[in-house]
This record gives structure tokens, C-alpha cells and sequence, in this order.
């Protein structure tokens, strides 16, 4: 029998497959198609301070084995999410956990603070979201931003902060680094790459926003490279995620340095893709005698 | 749900237009006029592609629907074996009334037929193409409905000219207390404003760029007056046309 448990910055998973935000919704949408008992964890939609309404559509662009996606941040915003739908998270064994997104450095600090008291298990902090008051360049791009958010994030949380990477800047590390100094307890990568598709009979791009996040099977292998160099580059816990629908993406994904692994994408082609995948994951495990799931995490053995 | 669904029927209807008719189990006795099945493609395609349900039967559901990329072109050469398939999906028609208007155009007439079929009152179909090849359905709307007015662009069969022309003359009579429609954009909000020029309700089913298809993702919406995005895929398809913001 294999160990599936994992303990991720205190927290005790009972295993190690999580559902991406933005994907899952508050969870109520697959609950009809599967146990929400059996998924380690669920990352909830984004939250902001305010409800937002998000972009306009199309929302959605289909590429080569992905998708690109500008919703724009639809959320019900903070409050409605304590007071409407955590209660009813809760009712299952998995962790909730929340991801939140700020305009403002201010405006982080203020949503971990509502979000820590609510007792959610996990913050996991977009830092992709641009600064209104730095002429909107994201925050998770510069160390700089980084680093402020995540102090500010740690100083009004009471539950352990994830820190969600933007893969779309030049050296990865650096800013998972600026993240752990400022006191971040675990990583999540990688959030969306920007891409664009553009309809050649119109010549308008497919978004109404112009570009959007590409996700599912074409960015694993960038995800994978990304996790392994933050994992070389930090001493923190990581949730992979990044085009992972199988249980052999998953491993490869805790090979390359994750603990704890995210599906997203998938879910949309195969609302049972988390289970199908933890299954994966076990009989890996049972097949290759790994009595702990957690063996696997950076085990990756390089070239020489 | 989420079943495989075998194939029992498959059929081309014009150039570009193809049927498929399946075994669905529960999903057939579930399905409403107006929802939707997603369905999974083969090859290099990743997401599923949403097709309404134009008609069923006990445990039976017949989908139609046009040939305009990767995904459904795999599908319209997928004639027997199984498809996978999530649904019945979405919010549908509501069929109240007593004497209800049916209003499609091209791709669109497909649900319209289910929608027809589920009537308590008499039904007129008003269907419009582009020209006589493109035409489909045309016998079954005969079958079910008191009354059918074919349309096309070209005039190689039926009325010559657009949907509206007919749906003018209709609503003009008084008689109808409802309006169903599916077709292009630019049509629907043509029958939209006719249909609230004469104050007769209409229900407009919507069509977006679709990834989940059950209301997580947020990918589909459509734009409300009031500002919300509302999910084609869980709130709608079917939306009342005066809710819905035409001009964004």
C-alpha cells in the first residue's frame, strides 16, 4: 500500500493532487462528477477585494494541445466567497485553498488578512495581477514587486502563504528566491504563459483582450523546466502545475521538484482527469515498490 | 453527466452539415429543449466541442451540427463506435405558451426542432439559409410544427431573403405569446428588437467559445444589460433577449 500523504508547509495533505484555480470554479460545478473528498486540495477561482465582472468575450482561444484564456478575473469578490461559498467548501475532507489577486500592494494584505480569519488552509498569491499604482506592470515580474507583495501578504496572514509564479519573466529563480527571503512558505508555478492567436480572415486577434494565458498539455515541458530550476534555487515546498493531465505527468512533475502537483486544463477535457491521474500516481508507485509518494519529489537524475 | 454514448445513426445533411444520432441512456430521458452535449474529439484536439441537442427520443439523442475545424471534422468522420460525451448540459428553452414562434437560421435551426417537439401549444417555424443546399430539417419541422415559412438568402427555395421578413408578418397577426430563437448573432438580434416591438417574449440561445462546459471556467459568457457575464455553458445557452446586451 502506498503512502499518498504529503506535508506541505505544515499542512497535512492527504495527497498530493490539487485542483488549479481558475479551473474548479468553488468546486459546486464538479461535484456531480466526482468526490470532492479525494482531491488533495482545491484552489479556489481567484479572488479579489471587489466582485469584478472580467474581459469581454471571446474569452477563450483554442491552440495546438491548449488553450489561451482572458477571463479577467470574474470573481464574486472576497466577501461573497467567506460568506457563500467556504462554508460549503468545507464540508469536505480536501484543503481549501485561496488563491488572491490585489491591484494594489495594499489591497494584498487587506485580502489575506479576510482570508486567514475565514480559516481557509492555504493562501496561494497571484503575483501575475499588474500594479495600478506602477503603471501596470505585474508585480510576480520584478523582484521588487515580488518581494513587496509577499512581506505583505506574510504580515497579515495567520495561515501558512503560497506564492503563485509568473513564468513569463526572464530568470524564474530570482523571483522565487525574492519570494522565500520575504517569507513566503511554499511556491506554486507556473501560472499562465502570454500567447496570442489571431483569426486570419478577420485579422483580429480570437481574444476580445488581444492576448490571453496559454495552459494544458503544450506548456508541461515548460512548466517541468521551471519547476526543476526553482526547486534547485529555493529550500521551499512547490505545487507543479503546468499542462499535467496524467498520473505520468505527475510524477514526472514531483521528479522535477514538486510536491504537491496541479491539474487545470485537463479537468475541462475530463472532469475525472484528477482521479484518473491520482490512480496513475499510485500504480506508478505500487509498480516501481515507492512506499511514500513523497520519495519521488526532485528525484530527477540529470545528465552528467 | 458524462457517459459513452454509442453511435447508432450517422449522416451527412449538406455539404458541410452532419447528424448524428446516439444511444445516451439517462442522458436522453434528462435532456431538455435547448441544452447542449459536450462532446470530446479525437486527434490533436483538446477541448470539447459543444453541440445542441436537436432532438430526443426515450433514450436516444440526436445532435446536427456543422463541419468548421479540427474537432468537428473528426467528429463527422466518426460513424460508429462511441463518443464521449458530458450533458445534458445547460440552461434550455422554457416552452411555455400558446402559440409559439420558432426562429432559426442555418446551424442554428437544429434545437429548435426539440424545442417544437417538447410544445404544448401550436408551433411556426419560420427557418432561414443561405440557399437550397444548405437547407436541413425541413421535413421534420413539417412534421411537428402547425406551420413551417422557409427563407433563403439566394431564394432557390422558400421565400426569398432573411427570417425577419416573415417574422414581421407573424408577429404582425397578434397570435403568438412566444418567441424561441437560434442562429447567427447579427439574426438574433434582428428577432430580439422584432420581438420586442410587438411585446412578445423571446428566448435567444447564445453561442460562445467554450472550454468546461459546466460554469467553472468562466470562458463562455455573454454580456447581460446589467453588466454581468452570465455562462452560456451553465446560465444560458437560452437567455431572454431583453436581458441580453446586444452592442458590446
Amino acid at each position: 500500500m502506498c503512502d499518498l500523504r504529503v506535508s506541505f508547509a505544515g499542512i497535512a495533505f492527504a495527497n498530493p493532487i490539487v485542483v488549479a484555480s481558475g479551473t474548479y470554479g468553488f468546486g459546486r460545478e464538479y461535484q456531480e462528477y466526482l468526490d470532492l473528498n479525494e482531491l488533495g486540495g482545491i484552489c479556489v477561482k481567484g479572488l479579489t477585494l471587489h466582485p469584478r465582472a472580467g474581459n469581454l468575450a471571446p474569452r477563450i482561444a483554442e491552440t495546438p494541445m491548449g488553450m489561451l484564456n482572458s477571463v479577467g478575473l470574474q470573481n464574486p469578490g472576497v466577501d461573497a466567497f467567506i460568506r457563500d461559498e467556504l462554508p460549503w467548501l468545507r464540508q469536505f475532507n480536501t484543503k481549501v485553498i485561496a488563491n488572491l489577486s490585489g491591484n494594489t500592494v495594499e489591497e494584498y494584505g487587506i485580502l489575506a488578512q479576510k482570508l486567514s480569519d475565514a480559516g481557509v488552509d492555504l493562501l496561494e498569491v497571484n503575483i501575475s495581477c499588474p500594479n495600478v499604482k506602477e503603471g501596470g506592470i505585474a508585480f510576480g515580474t520584478t523582484v521588487e514587486g515580488a518581494r513587496a507583495v509577499t512581506e505583505m501578504v506574510r504580515r497579515n496572514s495567520t495561515v501558512p502563504i503560497m506564492v503563485k509564479l509568473s513564468p513569463n519573466v526572464t530568470d524564474i529563480a530570482a523571483i522565487a528566491r525574492a519570494a522565500e527571503d520575504a517569507g513566503a512558505d511554499a511556491l506554486s508555478l507556473i501560472n499562465t504563459l502570454l500567447g496570442m492567436r489571431i483569426d486570419i480572415h478577420t485579422r483580429r486577434p480570437i481574444l476580445r483582450n488581444n492576448m490571453g494565458g496559454l495552459s494544458g498539455p503544450a506548456v508541461l515541458p515548460v512548466a517541468l523546466r521551471m519547476v526543476y530550476q526553482v526547486a534547485s534555487a529555493v529550500n521551499l515546498p512547490i505545487l507543479g502545475m503546468g499542462g499535467v493531465a496524467t498520473g505520468a505527468d505527475a510524477v514526472e512533475m514531483m521528479l522535477a521538484g514538486a510536491d504537491l502537483v496541479a491539474l487545470g486544463t485537463a479537468c475541462f477535457v475530463d472532469p475525472l482527469a484528477p482521479l484518473t491521474a491520482k490512480q496513475g500516481l499510485t500504480d506508478y508507485l505500487a509498480r516501481h515498490n515507492i512506499t511514500q509518494v513523497t520519495e519521488l519529489t526532485g528525484k530527477v537524475a540529470l545528465h552528467a | 453527466m458524462q457517459r459513452l454514448c454509442d453511435i447508432i445513426h450517422a449522416q451527412q445533411l449538406t455539404d458541410h452539415i452532419y447528424a448524428i444520432t446516439l444511444e445516451a441512456g439517462e442522458l436522453g430521458r434528462l435532456a431538455q429543449p435547448g441544452q447542449f452535449l459536450h462532446v470530446r474529439c479525437g486527434g490533436d484536439v483538446l477541448l470539447r466541442r459543444p453541440i445542441s441537442v436537436c432532438d430526443a427520443e426515450n433514450e436516444t439523442l440526436k445532435i446536427v451540427f456543422e463541419v468548421k475545424g479540427a474537432g468537428t471534422r473528426w467528429l463527422a468522420e466518426k460513424t460508429s463506435g462511441q463518443l464521449d460525451i458530458l450533458g445534458p448540459l445547460g440552461t434550455g428553452f422554457s416552452v411555455e405558451g400558446q402559440h409559439i414562434l420558432l426562429v432559426g437560421g442555418g446551424i442554428g435551426t437544429p434545437p429548435l426542432l426539440y424545442a417544437a417537439r417538447a410544445a404544448k401549444g401550436s408551433t411556426t417555424a419560420i427557418l432561414g439559409f443561405g440557399s437550397r443546399s444548405q437547407v436541413i430539417l425541413q421535413d421534420e419541422f413539417q412534421t411537428i410544427c402547425d406551420n413551417v415559412i422557409l427563407t433563403t438568402d439566394d431564394g432557390s427555395a422558400g421565400e426569398p431573403g432573411q427570417v425577419t421578413g416573415p417574422l414581421e408578418n407573424e408577429l404582425q397577426s397578434g397570435t403568438y405569446d412566444m418567441v424561441l430563437t437560434c442562429g447567427p448573432k447579427p439574426m438574433l438580434r434582428a428577432v430580439a428588437n422584432l420581438a420586442a416591438q410587438y411585446n412578445v417574449p423571446c428566448q435567444v440561445s447564445t453561442e460562445e467559445r467554450m472550454a468546461c462546459g459546466v460554469g467553472a471556467c468562466l470562458g463562455c459568457t455573454v454580456t447581460m444589460r446589467n453588466g454581468d457575464n452570465l455562462r452560456a455553458c451553465a446560465d444560458g445557452p437560452v437567455f431572454d433577449a431583453g436581458e441580453v446586451n446586444w452592442d458590446v
